[in-house]
């Protein structure tokens, strides 16, 4: 067993998958897929990181409503990254069955990448 | 002009209580029973006794039956049939009319249904299995203060199961060291920490001090992470007075969610508090001390989905419900059976789950169902296929326990529970695929792979003493 290792200093986090390494590129397109075959509609929030612990971020432009396509929701995601580049940006998907998302997770965090 | 004469004495039970032409009404509370009646007593007379007893009759012919309508107000023995594999039982349902109980009382409900029933000497033992609450009686009761929706929305926990850790030890430890270990979890990655049920305010920690360090390290850990954080703070108290003042305080310091006891504290304890919390916008997670007491009898007491419809009734916003691959006592199919009870909005008659009744819950909001006791990082994939995202899934020792402290054994169980959550996303066999998961997420995560280092051989394989019956055939 190794030696005990001290804990870091506390780093900021972004909830869902925010503990795990960046999600690769593939990987973000099965997010996706996920999320389109929950029925859910995709919507795309972004934030300054220092707001980021509010509620609500800024909405880039509407939800999705009924958008299946993996690939126009990840050029919608894309294009809010090139329009706000210091920015958090993350995906939520509206569950309009139980009123309430039912994932969000960041894409791109502000810093990394 | 009268119909009817008075005779004193006793009568067979099955003249007045046992009626196998009745078709129930919607509105009927509907019971199923199983009974193990003395020797020499037939099954209709033992079903129409529990039918009588719960309801308007008693051991002998009284004058004043004649006073009302005992046809309207009687409980009514309407179905017995057999419990598969088993000759020495059977099971009789019941049907009370609706007009026998106190709107939103699950109190008075449970007062007649298992009251001196459970003691009749006819019967040599009585297990009540499940209730339908008719939908009419579900809206008069105020069920979960919050739901699970609006605790999503306020703590801002999308896509995953929550994640908890009961503080250890249990007893003993002082308000500043109590914080300490709550402040490593909740830095580490978990959504909440929880007192312990038999913490409530005793000599080596009064309520008021553990509130004031526990929301301190609640408040520091959501600054540095930038996540939402609660602390189930425990106000189970000696008396009511007493757990709305800790109530109030635990509001007065920011603190998003609280704790009771329901059985220990009973029922008219549970149903204030969650009137308070509804009114407060307080969060509360539900302990369930004493279930197994009255639970874990597969031939006498009440089955504890029969509990879980009590309480969502009574209200909660979590739900112990155990986790099926920990420590506690949990049959698989029919915990999923009492989990869909906490959480859907109509459930359907499943007996291989061993729900007898459909019930719907009308737009009464959802209860968390809380997983703890005995679990850890390599139970995560089966958890996460079990619960799915509307759980919380708490960690004590699994937390705790972590040779690098509380904060490394978070992380761990942060970490695998996204890559869980990431894999099944993806389309993966997360609990067949378990092993390969957590070890490729332990390469990014020193944490989770000294935490699975650990606890690898930890298993707890003990047979289900209380199996449903539909299993036995």
């Amino acid at each position: 067993m190794p030696e005990v290792q001290p804990y870091k200093a506390t780093e900021r986090r972004g909830e869902t998958f925010s503990y795990l390494p960046p999600l690769s590129p593939d990987n973000i397109r099965k997010q996706i897929q996920y999320l389109v075959n929950q029925g859910w509609n995709p919507s795309i929030e972004h934030t300054e990181p220092e707001k980021a612990f509010s509620h609500y971020w800024y909405m880039w432009k509407l939800p999705f409503f009924g958008e299946t396509s993996v690939e126009k929701i990840l050029a919608e995601i894309e294009a809010c990254h090139r329009a706000n580049p210091g920015h958090h940006v993350r995906l939520v998907g509206y569950d309009n069955y139980a009123q309430s998302m039912g994932t969000a997770f960041i894409v791109h965090r502000a810093g990394s990448r | 002009m009268a119909e009817k004469t008075y005779q004193a004495g006793v009568k067979d039970y099955r003249t007045t209580y046992w009626t196998p032409d009745y078709v129930p009404l919607d509105t009927d509370l509907l019971a199923c029973f199983k009974v193990v009646a003395q020797a020499g007593v037939p099954p209709e007379e033992a079903a129409a006794a529990v039918a009588a007893e719960s309801s308007t009759g008693t051991w002998t012919t009284v004058w004043t039956d004649l006073l009302t309508d005992l046809d309207y107000y009687k409980g009514r023995a309407y179905h017995i049939e057999p419990v598969p594999g088993d000759a020495s039982a059977f099971y009789a349902f019941v049907a009370y009319p609706i007009d026998l109980f106190e709107e939103g009382s699950v109190v008075n409900v449970l007062t007649s249904l298992v009251g001196n029933v459970f003691g009749f000497k006819a019967i040599r033992s009585l297990r009540l299995e499940d209730l339908r609450f008719p939908v009419a009686y579900v809206k008069t009761c105020g069920g979960p203060p919050n739901g699970i929706q609006v605790e999503r929305d306020r703590l801002n926990k999308y896509g995953r199961p929550m994640l908890g850790c009961t503080i250890k030890p249990k007893l003993g430890l002082s308000a500043k060291n109590y914080g300490r270990a709550v402040y490593e979890c909740l830095r580490g990655g978990l959504d909440f920490t929880k007192d312990d049920e038999n913490i409530n305010s005793q000599p080596f920690m009064r309520w008021r001090h553990r509130f004031e360090f526990v929301m301190e390290a609640v408040h520091k850990a959501e600054a540095e992470t930038g996540e939402r954080k609660g602390h189930y703070l425990n106000v189970t108290a000696p008396t009511c007075e007493d757990m709305l003042e800790r109530a109030e305080f635990a509001k007065s310091l920011g603190a998003p969610i609280i704790m009771h006891d329901f059985l220990t504290g009973g029922f008219t304890a549970n149903t204030t508090l969650a009137n308070w919390c509804r009114r407060n916008g307080v969060l509360l997670h539900i302990h369930r001390a004493m279930h197994a007491v009255i639970d874990r009898n597969p031939y006498h007491g009440i089955h504890f989905r029969v509990l879980t419809k009590c309480l969502r009734l009574s209200g909660g916003d979590h739900l112990h419900s155990g986790t099926v691959v920990g420590k506690l006592e949990g049959d698989r199919e029919a915990t999923i059976g009492w989990i869909d009870l906490m959480r859907e909005s109509f459930v359907p008659e499943s007996r291989s789950r061993g729900i007898f009744f459909d019930q719907d819950w009308g737009s009464m909001p959802g209860v968390v169902p809380v997983a703890s006791g005995g679990i850890h990082v390599w139970h995560m994939p089966a958890l996460v296929a079990i619960f799915g995202d509307d759980s919380c899934l708490q960690f004590g020792g699994g937390t705790l326990g972590h040779p690098w402290g509380n904060a490394a054994g978070a992380a761990a169980n942060r970490v695998a529970v996204e890559a869980c959550v990431e894999a099944r996303n993806q389309g993966r066999a997360v609990e067949r695929e378990g092993r390969e998961i957590l070890t490729e997420a332990a390469q990014h995560s020193p944490e989770l792979k000294i935490a699975m280092e650990t606890w690898k051989e930890i298993k707890f394989e003990f047979d289900t003493v209380d199996k449903l019956d539909a299993q036995k055939r």
